[in-house]
This record gives structure tokens, C-alpha cells and sequence, in this order.
């Protein structure tokens, strides 16, 4: 949980689920209605959130940090814009894949699994998704990269500035 | 309430009828093994082991949650239920390191203690062992995942007290991990060091740091004191080798109240020959302490001087 | 506030105006005695009870399944019957749970019914994960007021007066067509305060999943309701006396509650003269792998699979050899071809080492590998395990460390014995449902298929042609030397001169498949 939640810039929808919360307090059960709420309107559920959730639920943040990870619907990093999908399968790791990798986590700053503090990136290691012939591949969004080399890593993500 | 009469391992007992199998058994002194069963928590029935066969049932039940019936025959060591037994600890074994020589907790742990009655020994493999995530972070508390065993007494005895509840499992299945608050450390928590965790955890994954590394528990002398600082006296205990007395570790919370850090290191101060520094939680930093500031009696002792000086003069 | 007269003058009204539709769409015949059925081959040989309405009416509109006798099961209920004698032509009717496990719903009822509490709730279990089955997804897209009307007549028999369904997350539409379902049957007075005018009042609320198959099972599915971690409990207290929030509980599958408004509708005896005697009624199956016409099917238990595959389903794909049927999903097992003579109900089902399930039936052919389906559930249940019981959490884990072994190729004499004796474990000492049927895929398949697993661990061989690490690409003499394949491949394996025949280094090779991919005359093969 290292990416940082702006406060300010979600000033509005923190209002608006702050109504939801007060709508349904007092509805037994409610802290798994209320984890939905946060993952659809901010996209994962960030900690400053489940702190105010604890607090105006007063439900133990233990509580509800074991509730959020024993459910696969939620997710504690945001997806980039971009995302990246980085294929790990024997071909493309035989190919030099994890250099590949190497890379993509060196110009855009963060680690595989993460995502860039300005939401235009994620980077989502993969199994083989099945083009072999092309390794090593990453996919961004819906488009194919491949035979790739470490020093096309950049101007591949230039073009996503 | 009504009593019933049962017959465990051939022997009859008549016991009250809200008892469960393994407490009815214990009256017989029958030590049914179990890992997550604790009479002063909630039945979870997490571990099996305490698993039995009860004539009449094709399946084998927990005696930790079937509650006694009147005319019940139990038997609690039959070749079904050893085998489930040993498979149970050939699995826990598998993903818990082999460090019996060095863990701090050798010699009064339950897994130790089970697979020495089982005859089942660690084994290599190539599969999943559980995580090395060791949080140092504070001096009172070491936690070792690799050695839990996901029994949740922990979780459990720390939700008991209403301003703790800072332990929780999270993730699920093999990845399930036992974390507090949001996956934080003891330092960054709002853990308060009262080491109920400890207290019951069967085996090394959480330990007592300030007992590490002082003695062996068969080397030791241990004697239960009650806390003295407030009226309720939760115990403690004392270890001591050749007269020494060397460490203070928690045991008991009192009825009424739950344990705390303030009365551990007055304890420690009041039966130690040379307790260690002590460390107070200023924000999210364990920071040495003077032992006036740590058992927040300064303020008292400046009083008690000034009386006293007054007095003199 | 509705009554049983307005009741009768919507149906009036409507009925002739859903004809019309149907007749018009043309893929419905109306029989002589009202009932509609769907027309064609497929649905020949199908009983429609719990789908009775799916494809015939517009499942918005509470009208139309008012047309078809809608609510007026619960109307008669309300108005010519007692709690006691609900319960009764429940229990007569010996309608099971279609969740899998097939406990009578009569007895579950009246378990609640005589348990004395100031709140009850009422479950709808609509939280189906087992991979490949969409029947109660079906059911609640196409039919949402008889699940409703099913909850609230549950309701009625055992005094509850709140219900919940707990639906799956993705299940989007499921859950937009029944909030419109819930939001009309409370305009027409059908739910909410004093239903039909009397003083029987009962509430419906959705509560949604998160992704989690273990809150299937019944006391994990309330500790979810609850707001927490979906872990099983364990059994001190029958649901039915200490469930939700510690209330009597009865939770009922969808398909079971679909059945239950047509059981009052048409009386027990009815519903018995479906059936088998100790499986009375239909069960829908979601029929699908290599199946020439997959999809729903809703058939008489008692049917033999035989006949749900090739006369309903039009026999395997592409005409090849059916080689085993999966049933149950990952709680199920893998039925060879030899049995497929066997009838569809619970105890026949469960005799041949598999489980009815809730409806999950997988058709396989000869390229299906036995090791590999077993692999393929256990990955499913170790990703689903929740953790809480040691033989479960640890235990399939183990088995699926050596399915995984075996299927590429590293398998040692000794794993059998050693996933035997796990499977024992874990079916006998697991605390919930999930647990002790978790070994279903691998008993199953070590039973009827044991040949495989030799193959594969002695001969490194996969009979079926599917391990992947287990095969040899091998380039045949039809090789025109066209380079392709060396030039593709992602790892130099492959040599050979120009218009000459190539070769593939079996050593470096990693079994990729591209020069297979790009050989322009199909001179690779596998062996």
C-alpha cells in the first residue's frame, strides 16, 4: 500500500460516499455493501479510506483489512490507465523477459505489480498468453509488442505519455 | 444444569450437559491434542486434530464443538482418527521450518509436543513452505509467519478486548496470514505489547522478545506472581536460572482485566535483579525509556519527593 | 394493495397479450391444456419445472408471470393455508435441495418452523461458482418472481419475515433483473407490510458477493451477510436453529425455490410423479465440453446420462469417442463412459463416486486427460480454500503440488499412494462442505482412469495427447525446407539446411508450439 491517495482531489466523491455510509449505518452487515461502494468509486479501496470507513463504522481496521483480502473483488492498487501486461511465460522468459521487465519498471519508476503515482501506468506480470513466436511480448491495453529488445522499452512508452 | 453420563476410551464420566467431548475427557485426564482450542476462547475448529470417533456417526467430529449426549461412546485414539492425526501434523510440519534447536519456543511447544506423540518428523520437499516474514519491530513481541499454523487464537484473544482487536487473518487459503491493522508492523500498529497473543500461541510465531536467547524453558525455574499494580492482578511468571532471576513473560489475564505492558514491566521491576531497558511507543517509534517514564510514574515520584523533602526540612 | 381479484384480472389481462407475442416469435407451442413449452428437438425430451418460464415471458415484467399463474401459489397459501400445512406438502412433496447436497426442504422448513424466535430469516443461495454452471444465474435472469415467490412462501411455513439473496457479483444482469423484480412485487403488494392484505409481511434485500466460491456453503454464505471473512463455522448449531445473526435460518438454493411456487400450484402428489421415488422432480443441468448442442437441460431425475447426452445434447463434437462425463464440479468426479447407463438422481450419482451437484455436467472426449481435469479442480479449490482448517488449507495444496509433478512430466512411483491417502484425510477430517469434497476430482478420476496416471508417471507419456511437457514435437519427412519453423522458433532449437528436412532438438525445445503454428504444410506434429 504504498500509493499515496490524493485527498484533496477526491474531495467530492469522498462527500458523496460519505452519504452512502450515513444512508446505511445502521444496516447490519453493512461493511461488505460499504467495501463495494469504495471499490467501485475510487477503483481499489485506499487505506485513508478504509481508516474513515473504521472510523464512522467503528469496525477494527484488522477487521476490515481481513474481510478486503479474503475477497478477490477487492484490490488495494489502483489499475493504471495503461496497463501493461508483461508475459512471464517460458518462451518469452527464455527471451529475455524479466530484462524486459527490468526495464519497463526502471523508466516508469515503480515495480511490477504497481502502478505510477499519476494513474497512467501499471505494469501486470502474466502467464504465456499464447505468442510464443513473437517473444519476448508485452501487451499494452489491447496492443501486441514483440520481439522486443531493452532499449525499444521507451519509445514504446513514450507514445502512452 | 443437568448432567450426562458418557464413555470415553471405555470409562464412563458424568459431566454437566453443556460440555463438549474434549472437556468431558479432560475429567478422565484424556489429553485429546488440539492446536486451536483454547476453553477461554471461541470454538473455531480450525486445527482437527481434536478430532474423534463417536459410535453411531460414520464421520469423525471435533470433540472441541460436539457437546456430550447422554449414553455417548467416544473413542479418541482409534487407528481412523491417528491416522488423520498424524496426516494433520505431516502437514503442518511441512510448511514450518525445521529450527526446533534455536526456537525460543522448544520445549512447551504444541506442535513439538504432538509430533513427538505421533512419531511424525519433518521431511524435504520441493512444494510451498509459509512465507519468512519476520516482523523485529518491537522489543517485547518477534513474530515469525513461517512458524504459524493459522490456529487464530491470537486473533481471537486480541478481539477480546475492545480497543485492542489489531490482529486479524488476511488473504485466504495457503496465503492466509495473521496481520495487524492494515498489514502493519507492531512499530506501526496500534498494538499495545500486552502479549495475550503470545500467551497463546502454541508454537514459535509469536514469542516474548525480551525471554530470547536467556534461557532453555527445562533449564528454567518459573514461578506465577500476580501483577501489583492494580487490584485485579493479572499473573505473570517468573524465570529463573541457578537463583537468578531473569525474565518476567505474561500468562494470565485476570477476570476483569486483560493484560497490559505497564504491569509487565512493573512486574519486571519489582522481581528482576537486572530487568532490560525498557521501551515506550512515542507515535510510530519504540524508543528507549526511562522506567519512571515507561510505567508513567514520573510525575508521582516528583510528588513523592517534594513531600518527602518537605517533610525533612 | 393487491388481492386475489386483482390478482385474477391481471392475469386475465395479460395472458392473451403474451400469446400474442409468443405466437408471433413463434418458438413456444401452446399445448391444449395452457401449459407453453418451448418448441424443438432440444426441448423434447426436457421437463420444464424449475425453467418452467425461462424464454417465455419478459422477466421484467411482473405481469407476465402473473399470466402464468404467478403468486397465486403464494395467494393460496396465505389465504387456505397454515404454517403446519405448507410444511406438510413441502415435506410430502420430497422435494430436495438442488444445491448439490439434496437434503429435503420439508425437513429443513420444519426445523426452523418449530424453533421458537422473535426474528427468522429466509436465504436464497444465488451465489453459484462452481466453473461452467449458469443455472441459477438462467433462473434469475429469466424467471426472478419465482425465486421470490418461493422465499416468501419459505417465509410464510417457518415465520420468517425477512429474506436475502445473496447473489454472485458477476452476475450483473442477475442482479439488475431481480432489483426490478423485488421493486415490483413490493408496488403490487406482493412483498413488503401485510402481502395480500393480510398480516404475513415479508422483505426481500440483495447482498452481493465479492469473489469468494467457499461463501457457496451455507455458514460461510451468513458470515459474509454478516460482514466477514467467508470462513465455514463450525457445527455446534443447525443453521435452522442458530444461522444468521444467530436466528433461525433456512437457506434454499434458487433452483429449489423456483420448484416450490409450482409444488403449491399443482399439489405434492404431482410434483412425485416426476422423478424417481427418493429424487422426485427435475434437475437442471448445464451442459457443456464437447457436446454437440450445449447449453440448459432440464430433465426427470432419474434419466440416464446416456440419454442427456446424445439425445438431448446431439452426442459429442466433431463424432468423437465420449470418454467420461464430469458432474458436480469441483466437489463432483469424472464418470467414465462404461456408466454412462446410469440414472441421474442423488444416491445413483453418489454411488459411482460422484455427487449431483448443483448442476455442473462437462461431456469429454478422448483429448481430454483425466490427470489434467483433476489438476485443473484441485488448482480451482487450492485458489478457493479459505484457509480456516489445516487439512484443507495445507492438504490440497500437496495434492495439487503432486497433480502438477505428475502432469509435467516429474512424477515418481509412490505419488498415487500419497494422493490417495491425502484424499482420505481431507474428505474425513475437513471442516466444511468445500474440504471434504475437495479430493472428489482425483478419487474419481484414480478409480476409472488409473492407466493415466501410470502412463504419465512411469512411461511420461499422456495417453490423451494434452500435458503439454509431456509431448515431442516432432517434424515429419512432408518438411519442404522452407526455414520457417528455425526462423520462428524462440529458441534456436530447430536445424536444418535449406529445401531439406529439419529437426527439432527435443533437449532445448521448450514446447511452445510456434513452429507448429507457422509450418505452411503441416509437417510438425506432435507424438
Amino acid at each position: 500500500m504504498e500509493f499515496k491517495f490524493d485527498m484533496e482531489k477526491n474531495k467530492e466523491k469522498i462527500q458523496e460516499f460519505m452519504t452512502f455510509i450515513d444512508e446505511n449505518r445502521d444496516k447490519p452487515g453493512v461493511l461488505m455493501p460499504v467495501l463495494q461502494e469504495t471499490q467501485e468509486r475510487f477503483g481499489y479501496l485506499p487505506a485513508e479510506i478504509l481508516e474513515l470507513i473504521s472510523k464512522e463504522l467503528n469496525i477494527p481496521l484488522s477487521e476490515i483489512y481481513g474481510v478486503a483480502t479474503f475477497y478477490s473483488q477487492f484490490t488495494f492498487v489502483p489499475k493504471g490507465e495503461n496497463d501493461i501486461s508483461v508475459c512471464l511465460g517460458t518462451a518469452c522468459y527464455v527471451k529475455g523477459a524479466e530484462k524486459i521487465l527490468e526495464e519497463l519498471e526502471n523508466v516508469l519508476g515503480i515495480k511490477s505489480g504497481g502502478t505510477t503515482p499519476d494513474l497512467k501506468f501499471s505494469i501486470t506480470p502474466t502467464r504465456c498468453i499464447g505468442a510464443c513466436g513473437l517473444a519476448p511480448v508485452i501487451n499494452i491495453n489491447d496492443e501486441t509488442y514483440g520481439k522486443l529488445k531493452v532499449e525499444d522499452i521507451k519509445g514504446i512508452i513514450e507514445k502512452y505519455r | 444444569m443437568k448432567n450426562v453420563t458418557l464413555t470415553i476410551d471405555g470409562q464412563k464420566v458424568t459431566v454437566p450437559e453443556n460440555y463438549s467431548i474434549i472437556q468431558a475427557a479432560k475429567e478422565l485426564g484424556i489429553d485429546i491434542p488440539a492446536l486451536c482450542y483454547d476453553p477461554n476462547l471461541e470454538v473455531v475448529g480450525a486445527c482437527r486434530l481434536c478430532l474423534v470417533e463417536i459410535e453411531g456417526s460414520r464421520k469423525l467430529e471435533t470433540s472441541c464443538s460436539t457437546k456430550v449426549r447422554e449414553g455417548m461412546v467416544v473413542n479418541t485414539e482409534t487407528e481412523k482418527v491417528v491416522k488423520a492425526r498424524k496426516d494433520i501434523l505431516q502437514l503442518l510440519l511441512d510448511s514450518h521450518p525445521n529450527d526446533c534447536l534455536t526456537c525460543q519456543k522448544a520445549g512447551e511447544c504444541l506442535l513439538q509436543a504432538y509430533a513427538y506423540r505421533y512419531d511424525v518428523k519433518f521431511r524435504e520437499h520441493d512444494g510451498a513452505m509459509r512465507p519468512k516474514l519476520i516482523d523485529t519491530s518491537s522489543p517485547y513481541i518477534l513474530k515469525d509467519d513461517s512458524k504459524c499454523i493459522l490456529c487464530g487464537k491470537c486473533v481471537r484473544t486480541c478481539s477480546q478486548v475492545d480497543d485492542r482487536q489489531v490482529l486479524s487473518f488476511a488473504g485466504r487459503g495457503y496465503d492466509t496470514r495473521i496481520v495487524l491493522d492494515l498489514d502493519k508492523t507492531f512499530e506501526t500498529s496500534k498494538c499495545v505489547s500486552c502479549n495475550r497473543c503470545v500467551v497463546v500461541c502454541p508454537v514459535g510465531a509469536l514469542v516474548d522478545k525480551r525471554l530470547m536467547g536467556k534461557t532453555r524453558i527445562w533449564d528454567a525455574e518459573v514461578k506465577t506472581v500476580d501483577c501489583k499494580v492494580c487490584a485485579y492482578g493479572c499473573e505473570f511468571e517468573v524465570l529463573s536460572k541457578k537463583g537468578k532471576k531473569l525474565a518476567v513473560r505474561a500468562k494470565a489475564p485476570s477476570n476483569g482485566r486483560p493484560l497490559c505492558l505497564k504491569g509487565r514491566l512493573t512486574t519486571e521491576l519489582m522481581h528482576l535483579d537486572n530487568p532490560d531497558k525498557p521501551y515506550r511507543k512515542i507515535g510510530n517509534k519504540f524508543v528507549e525509556s526511562s522506567w519512571t517514564k515507561a510505567i508513567s510514574i514520573a510525575d508521582i515520584i516528583e510528588k513523592i519527593n517534594k513531600l518527602e523533602n518537605n517533610e525533612e526540612k | 394493495m393487491m388481492t386475489l381479484e386483482k390478482l385474477r384480472e391481471i392475469k386475465e389481462k395479460t395472458r392473451p397479450i403474451l400469446e400474442d407475442r409468443l405466437k408471433k416469435e413463434g418458438k413456444t407451442e401452446i399445448r391444449e391444456d395452457g401449459s407453453i413449452v418451448l418448441k424443438g428437438d432440444y426441448y423434447k425430451k426436457q421437463v420444464r419445472i424449475a425453467l418452467r418460464n425461462c424464454e417465455i415471458i419478459n422477466p421484467d415484467s411482473i405481469d407476465d408471470y402473473i399470466a402464468l399463474d404467478g403468486y397465486s401459489a403464494l395467494g393460496k397459501v396465505l389465504f387456505e393455508m397454515t404454517p403446519a400445512e405448507v410444511i406438510d406438502v413441502m415435506m410430502e412433496s420430497n422435494l430436495r435441495g438442488r444445491g448439490g447436497a439434496g437434503f429435503p426442504t420439508g425437513r429443513k422448513w420444519n426445523e426452523a418452523f418449530k424453533y421458537d424466535a422473535d426474528k427468522k430469516y429466509i436465504i436464497c443461495n444465488a451465489d453459484e461458482g462452481d466453473p461452467g454452471a449458469f443455472m441459477d444465474r438462467s433462473i434469475l435472469e429469466g424467471d426472478p418472481h419465482s425465486v421470490l415467490e418461493g422465499m416468501a412462501i419459505a417465509g410464510y411455513a417457518v415465520g420468517a419475515d425477512q429474506g436475502f439473496i445473496y447473489v454472485r457479483a458477476e452476475y450483473p444482469l442477475a442482479v439488475k433483473t431481480l432489483k426490478k423484480a423485488i421493486e415490483q412485487a413490493k408496488e403490487y403488494g406482493l412483498l413488503g407490510k401485510n402481502i395480500f392484505g393480510t398480516d404475513f409481511s415479508f422483505d426481500i434485500e440483495l447482498r452481493l458477493g465479492a469473489g469468494a466460491f467457499v461463501c457457496g456453503e451455507g455458514t460461510a454464505l451468513m458470515e459474509s451477510i454478516e460482514g466477514k471473512r467467508g470462513m465455514p463455522r463450525v457445527k455446534i448449531h443447525r443453521t435452522a436453529h442458530k444461522g444468521l445473526w444467530g436466528k433461525p435460518t433456512i437457506i434454499n438454493n434458487v433452483e429449489t425455490l423456483a420448484n416450490v411456487p409450482i409444488i403449491y400450484q399443482k399439489g405434492a402428489d404431482w410434483f412425485r410423479s416426476i422423478g424417481t421415488e427418493k429424487s422426485p422432480g427435475t434437475k437442471v443441468f448445464a451442459l457443456v465440453g464437447k457436446v454437440k448442442e450445449s447449453g440448459l437441460v432440464e430433465v426427470p431425475m432419474g434419466m440416464t446420462l446416456r440419454e442427456i447426452v446424445f439425445d438431448i445434447g446431439g452426442g459429442v463434437a466433431d463424432d468423437r469417442a465420449i470418454k467420461a462425463i464430469q458432474t458436480g464440479g469441483p466437489s463432483g468426479g469424472c464418470i467414465p463412459a462404461d456408466l454412462l447407463d446410469t440414472p441421474v438422481d442423488f444416491e445413483s450419482l453418489a454411488k459411482i463416486g460422484s455427487i449431483m451437484g448443483s448442476g455442473g455436467m462437462v461431456v469429454m472426449d478422448e483429448t481430454d486427460c483425466m490427470v489434467d481435469i483433476a489438476r485443473f479442480f484441485l488448482d480451482f479449490t487450492v485458489e478457493e480454500s479459505c484457509g480456516k482448517c489445516v487439512p484443507c488449507r495445507e492438504g490440497t495444496k500437496r495434492m495439487l503440488e503432486i497433480l502438477e509433478k505428475i502432469t509435467e512430466g516429474n512424477g515418481e512411483e509412490g505419488d498415487i499412494e500419497r494422493l490417495e491417502s491425502l484424499a482420505e484425510t481431507i474428505s474425513s477430517a475437513s471442516l466444511c462442505g468445500l474440504g471434504q469434497t475437495a479430493s472428489n476430482p482425483v478419487t474419481s478420476t484414480l478409480q476409472y482412469f488409473r492407466d493415466e496416471y501410470i502412463a504419465h508417471i512411469r512411461d511420461k507419456r499422456c495417453p490423451a495427447g494434452s500435458c503439454q511437457a509431456l509431448l515431442e514435437y516432432y517434424i515429419t519427412d512432408a518438411c519442404i525446407g522452407c526455414t520457417k519453423c528455425a526462423r520462428n522458433c524462440p529458441v534456436s532449437c530447430i536445424s536444418g539446411k535449406v529445401k531439406e528436412r529439419h529437426v527439432i532438438d527435443t533437449e532445448t525445445c521448450i514446447k511452445c508450439g510456434t513452429c507448429m503454428e507457422v509450418c505452411p504444410v503441416g509437417a510438425v506434429i506432435t507424438r
